[in-house]
């Protein structure tokens, strides 16, 4: 069976922060960083390679920071 | 140097499976962190993106957090007065009838001081889309208690929580609508969960392929956390939401096809 791997980018300068997309995540790929982007916000980072591409952190961030890739390797 | 966890190799077009619509400009929402607002926006600007109607929409902002919502559509916006974004809504539908119009409300412009509005543009059975943002409190202003806040909820203007003997029950301005003969489709639905969110946005886009078929009014309302007006945090806000609001305000359709369906 084909593995299926995935990778987001995270615009950190419209991050707010709200950790929502953190509690979405079925891999808990997302964590909070600890620098803050220009407005004082800690940002959304990928904090381990496990992700799959589902695209529920997408989803749900209010303020669609995220863009996911998916492909299968 | 930290590891960054990137996987360059496969940011390709092709592998793209989720990125911001176009029809969402650029601008930074002002909304709070972790508001529902932007998730709503969000999947307005998707379905109109897929519908391909981006330059065949007219959107109705109205007067509260989203005021602002002109500046984060890529479409032709008005801004109505206080409560009357359902009022305007007509009159742009009449004159444009090949027009998609829909207006974005919140619950202190939709259910209180636009009550008179909205009732009677579900009654007349306009030909628009409502899409109505419940957070139970008026979020702009400071957290004032408003129409649809839950009974026993603190709020800056209630901080002893809502008593009903004196400030009266909360509205249910979607089960009133539904009861209308105008409205074709009715519905209530959450912007908290990946679940949730594709949910509303199918209620989002049948609205909206409802109005294609000039079938009346389509009134969605979407359940939204308002972190800042409860004194919570995004997270807690959503779980707090679940935990009070749902009961209250029960999520799923309530009208289909012109049917109520409970």
């Amino acid at each position: 069976m084909a593995k299926i791997t995935g990778d987001i980018v995270i615009d950190i300068e419209k991050c707010k922060g709200c950790e929502v997309c953190n509690t979405a995540c079925p891999q808990e790929v997302i964590g909070m960083s600890k620098e803050v982007n220009s407005k004082g916000y800690n940002y959304a980072i990928k904090v381990n390679g496990n992700c799959v591409g589902c695209a529920n952190c997408a989803v749900v961030c209010p303020d669609g920071v995220i863009t996911v890739y998916r492909a299968k390797v | 140097m930290t590891e960054t966890f990137d996987k360059p190799e496969i940011r390709t077009p092709e592998n793209l499976v989720y990125s911001k619509t176009k029809v969402l400009t650029d601008n930074v929402m002002s909304y709070c962190p972790g508001c529902g607002h932007g998730t709503a926006h969000r999947l307005i600007a998707e379905v109109i993106d897929e519908m391909g109607i981006q330059n065949n929409t007219i959107g109705v902002a109205p007067v509260g957090c989203s005021v602002l919502a002109y500046n984060f559509f890529d479409i032709d916006m008005q801004q109505a007065a206080h409560g009357r974004a359902p009022a305007l809504a007509t009159a742009i539908k009449r004159l444009y009838p090949g027009k998609f119009v829909f207006t974005y409300q919140g619950d202190g412009d939709l259910a209180a001081i636009g009550t008179a509005e909205t009732i009677h543009a579900c009654n007349r059975g306009e030909n628009i889309v409502i899409i109505f943002i419940n957070n139970g409190i008026y979020g702009m202003t400071g957290g004032q208690m408003a129409p649809t806040t839950l009974p026993g909820m603190p709020t800056s203007t209630s901080p002893y929580g809502r008593d009903t003997q004196i400030m009266g029950n909360p509205l249910k301005m979607t089960e009133i609508v539904a009861t209308l003969p105008g409205t074709y489709m009715v519905t209530r639905q959450a912007v908290h969960t990946p679940a949730a969110v594709r949910k509303a946005k199918k209620a989002i886009r049948m609205a909206f392929e409802n109005q294609k078929l000039n079938k009346g009014v389509s009134f969605v309302e979407i359940v939204s956390n308002c972190n800042s007006g409860w004194k919570l945090s995004p997270v807690k806000a959503n779980e707090w939401m679940v935990n009070n609001m749902f009961p209250f305000y029960e999520l799923g359709d309530i009208k289909m096809n012109g049917e109520l369906v409970k």
